[in-house]
């Protein structure tokens, strides 16, 4: 009776999908917001990439909040796992070997130098401060999977990510000092296709590069530690 | 772009009900994120490089790898498929 | 042909929203629910990255050549950039909650979990448990007596 349940179920979500689906003009959307953003987002904020000028100018808002659910599901998820004990036969990592030790002094700086591009350059290319962090945060946590009894401090970890998180929303405040809205780009836009472009872009992504990277860092670093140190 | 197109889903609709399907939940961790990676290869198919960007970094990295260290802290990373019926569930 | 390649991509993405939602409803084991989710909330991104995409346009990055040429909806793109992080902040919760489940009860089946989870809030509310908590007295049916010889052994 629980198949035919479940195959009755899944028979009607697939209906609803599809009738859903159906009445959706593939290929000609709509676009009323897209296009007008399309038109502005050159003479107005002058990035190249029309989805950063998105994420951070014209919904910044947004990312704002992407922020907070970040912080608040990594700092959750901290909570509930250090109280746990290690219990069990050995929860400590396992001893690297020799070619993870080597590939990992090598890989070390490359990883830095990809991460950081790629949250600098987010305006230009595709790219940008969460998947620079993503990189910048598994360089981070490389070293521990080499070398399991040296660790990262928590508390370094938490100033970087609280004070960029402080740097992002400081960045927006300015804006209202010059009496626009909140998270207004600051700064002139500057010649377009330059690095030093678009206003305060570059600026509001390192800072989200920044804390995405010191978090996932700190999260990682719980996952895999069990030693009650909590902070 | 067709053809493309039809062997990218079918790849990803396999490795989604391999997920599923497996026993070793190593191995399943492994088809989550060939499906992550199927779907980015979709965003790129789609003309939206920075999300499948962020779905490839994200995805297939970041959450295959926060999967695999919580599997190991449960104790059931195992490289073998399981005998017993321990792991048996739909 | 050129809506067929529509048609694909839309069978794909329903197709995992699909497998995603049966794994979660369907699965016993705590941890393949987690790995069921994430299928899903990849499958409700590329739902809404198709909802954007135009026939013939590029990706929507202002390039050296010339413009005027058509993009792809760049607001879906925004919005899936933020969901796809969300979406690994929730996995990253719901693995320590897992964590949690399996140092605190001991299983990570869901109906001896939820089972557990129910005596916790019944000894929390005093209220009288649902179930009886004892083990089984012995095993049934009983087993005959043996019989006793008359000079005190035991003879069967």
């Amino acid at each position: 009776m629980r198949n035919l349940a479940t195959l009755l179920f899944l028979g009607g979500l697939v209906f609803l999908l599809a009738a859903i689906t159906g009445t959706l003009p593939f290929g000609h959307p709509p676009m009323l917001v897209g296009q007008a953003i399309q038109q502005a987002a050159k003479p107005e904020v002058g990035a190249a990439n029309v989805v950063t000028a998105v994420v951070l100018g014209y919904r910044g808002l947004d990312t704002l909040g992407e922020l907070a659910i970040l912080f608040a599901a990594a700092t959750a998820g901290g909570l509930v796992l250090g109280g746990v004990q290690a219990k069990g036969r050995n929860n400590a990592l396992p001893a690297a070997g020799f070619v993870q030790r080597a590939g990992t002094d090598v890989l070390f700086p490359l990883l830095l130098i990809a991460g950081l591009y790629v949250v600098i350059h987010g305006h230009l290319t595709p790219g940008g401060g969460f998947q620079g962090g993503v990189i910048l945060a598994a360089a981070f946590f490389l070293p521990l999977l080499a070398r399991p009894s040296e660790s990262l401090s928590h508390i370094w970890l938490s100033v970087i990510e609280g004070l960029a998180g402080t740097a992002f929303i400081a960045l927006g405040l300015g804006a209202l000092y010059n009496g626009d809205a909140f998270l207004t780009p600051l700064f002139d836009k500057g010649m377009f296709g330059e690095l030093v472009s678009s206003g305060s872009l570059p600026l509001l992504y390192l800072a989200v590069g920044l804390k995405v990277g010191a978090e996932l860092s700190s999260l990682l670093m719980r996952l895999a530690h069990d030693d009650g140190a909590a902070s | 772009m067709m053809g493309v197109a039809i062997i990218v889903v079918a790849l990803t609709l396999g490795a989604a009900l391999a997920v599923l399907l497996l026993e070793n939940l190593l191995a399943a961790i492994a088809a989550a994120s060939a499906v992550s990676l199927g779907v980015a290869v979709m965003f790129v198919l789609l003309q939206a490089p920075d999300v499948a960007m962020t779905e490839a970094v994200v995805g297939a990295g970041l959450s295959g790898l926060i999967l695999a260290l919580a599997l190991r802290r449960l104790g059931l990373a195992r490289l073998d498929v399981p005998t017993s019926g321990e792991n048996t569930d739909a | 042909m050129s809506t067929s390649v529509g048609l694909v991509f839309f069978i794909g993405a329903i197709g995992l929203c699909v497998i995603g939602i049966a794994g979660i409803v369907l699965s016993r084991h705590l941890f393949r629910m987690v790995l069921a989710l994430a299928i899903a909330e990849a499958g409700a991104n590329l739902l809404l990255i198709l909802a954007g995409y135009r026939w013939d346009a590029v990706a929507p990055i202002f390039t050296g050549t010339a413009g005027g040429q058509a993009m792809v909806d760049p607001v879906p793109q925004a919005m899936v950039l933020t969901a796809i992080v969300i979406g690994v902040g929730v996995q990253a919760l719901a693995l320590s909650l897992v964590i949690r489940i399996k140092e605190r009860y001991g299983t990570l089946d869901m109906q001896e979990a939820r089972q557990c989870m129910q005596d916790d809030l019944d000894d929390a509310g005093g209220v009288t448990p649902s179930r009886s908590r004892e083990r089984p007295a012995g095993e049934r049916p009983i087993p005959a007596p043996t019989v006793l010889n008359s000079t005190g052994g035991q003879h069967d």
